[in-house]
């Protein structure tokens, strides 16, 4: 018999309103404001903003207050706002060739046009605990400077291009397909993966990547190239009749240089894979580039050996941490009348059990 | 009308877009007469990259915009598209890049445009002068059989 059941809703506001005082903390504390985490936790911001798929740091600083700290219930925020927005326009792909470099690294070549910029990394840091962070209004530290040459910085796979030693990736302008208009449909094209994939999991996308590297789908990555800094975003004005910058966006650009035998069609040569990701991403953008080329699999006749990181329909369908967790977190809801059938059902199934049991003796 | 080159006006217009809305208000407190054609709306744009940097689009996710019409006394129109979610911006901007179609173009450009400019140019060279100071300068270790 089904019953239908109401109450709860003064738990529920006193849940939230407990909530809204835990988020808040010790009051004798200062309150966090959005400018400190915004300039603070600065990486946080630039993960809710990449998961989230939205590009406002002012916003992704507020989701973050909001869902004290937890990062998918941020991103989670950011993507129920995000669905308010009126699309006014799709910019112009991004050139990331005239990127305001902040970093750019080469695992592959030395000496390149440009150098080797390491930016304000982590690496080759001791991870040893600063206690002196813990001491507050210490004096603000300062990098050095040094004399900036202005000048181009070529990727790192123009040189191998010119050799014929990579293959190439020609531009062309159709609409790329949206998962956030369309339904996301298998096969899925290049792009559809790369959205897909940009908006993902990090850690989820992270240990795809790392299972490529420990055999499962082998695909022999070097980072040809990482990238981090700012490009112009462009879009074509429909009232003016040409395009117009509208901003800056920060990006973490990695391209992979990949072992390739070569196939009947094809000549030995390099392949690459892609990664882009809003804001300083730097593990994000590495894994999504080996993620992107374990998925090509098909297309540059490798052979399927079976293992999740080629398997695309797996990959795309499971690396968005909003649906994972949306599915995932439901089970804790109330399911009392579900249960009750499951529970009827175990009743009857042991009742029927027993009876055959004891006709048997 | 004057100084209306669609080249000259993309770079005012990038100009104005890319301003802390905050310097920009500064700069501009006051705003002359002028009738909205469109109200500051707040949107989002599809960024889009490119596969391997120069192959076919793709859609990175997007950014939050604001854009505004407005019309000048003397029948100038402006537009603007601006980052961001702050409506004052965006009809700022508009009547700016109105005003820059005017008589009143020579000193829009002096008291706005060219400060805005100026600071967005030493803001990205001060950025890049830390980036050089992490450039690796490589040498050679002396080895064994050099000795």
């Amino acid at each position: 018999m089904y019953v239908a059941v109401k109450g709860g809703e003064r738990a529920i506001d006193n849940a939230h309103a407990w909530l809204a005082e835990e988020r808040r903390g010790d009051p004798a504390v200062p309150e966090l404001t959005i400018a400190q985490i915004r300039g603070q936790m600065t990486l946080a911001v630039n993960r809710v903003m990449a998961e989230g798929s939205l590009y406002d740091p002012d916003l992704a600083a507020l989701a973050i207050k909001q869902a004290r700290g937890d990062l998918i219930e941020a991103i989670f925020l950011i993507r129920a706002y995000r669905t308010t927005l009126p699309r006014l326009a799709g910019s112009n792909p991004v050139d990331t060739g005239a990127m305001t470099v902040d970093r750019r690294i080469s695992a592959t070549f030395k000496d390149l046009p440009g150098g080797q910029v390491l930016g304000s990394t982590f690496d080759y840091t001791h991870r040893l605990l600063d206690f002196a962070l813990m001491a507050e209004g210490s004096e603000v530290p300062s990098g050095a400077s040094a004399p900036a040459t202005p000048g181009p910085m070529p990727h790192v796979t123009s040189f191998l291009n010119r050799d014929g030693l990579i293959e190439t990736a020609p531009p062309s302008d159709t609409t790329p397909p949206d998962l956030t208009r369309e339904p996301l449909e298998l096969p899925a094209d290049r792009s559809l993966r790369l959205q897909a994939i940009t908006r993902g999991d990090e850690g989820f996308i992270l240990s795809m990547a790392y299972s490529t590297q420990r055999g499962y789908g082998r695909t022999h990555a070097f980072v040809g190239e990482l990238r981090i800094g700012t490009v112009a975003v462009e879009v074509d004005i429909p009232e003016l009749g040409f395009a117009v910058e509208i901003g800056e966006v920060e990006l973490t650009e990695c391209e992979t240089v990949n072992q390739f035998k070569g196939s009947r069609t094809e000549p030995p040569q390099f392949t690459r894979g892609y990664g882009l990701v809003f804001g300083q991403s730097e593990r994000k953008s590495i894994a999504m580039s080996l993620v992107d080329r374990s998925l090509r699999w098909k297309e540059l006749g490798e052979d399927f050996t079976g293992a999740p990181a080629q398997d695309e329909e797996f990959v795309l369908y499971h690396c968005d941490n909003i649906q994972a967790t949306g599915f995932l977190e439901h089970i804790k809801l109330p399911h009392y009348v579900d249960f009750q059938a499951e529970l009827e059902l175990v009743r009857r199934l042991r009742a029927e059990a027993q009876a055959m049991q004891e006709a048997a003796e | 009308m004057t100084d209306a080159s669609p080249i000259a006006r993309k770079d005012w217009m990038a100009v104005l877009a890319k301003a802390a809305p905050a310097r920009l208000a500064a700069l501009m407190p006051d705003l002359p007469p002028h009738t909205t054609l469109r109200n500051p709306e707040t949107g989002a744009v599809m960024v889009r990259g490119r596969v391997s940097a120069t192959g076919a689009p793709f859609n990175l996710g997007e950014m939050t915009v604001t854009r505004c019409s407005v019309r000048l006394e003397d029948g100038a129109v402006g537009h603007a598209w601006v980052q961001g979610r702050d409506k004052a911006h965006a009809r700022r901007a508009a009547i700016v890049d109105a005003l820059m179609q005017t008589g009143a173009a020579a000193a829009m450009r002096a008291h706005i445009i060219a400060p805005l400019a100026g600071e967005a140019a030493a803001a990205r060279s001060q950025r890049a002068e830390r980036a050089a100071a992490t450039k690796v300068d490589f040498f050679t270790m002396v080895r064994g059989e050099d000795q």
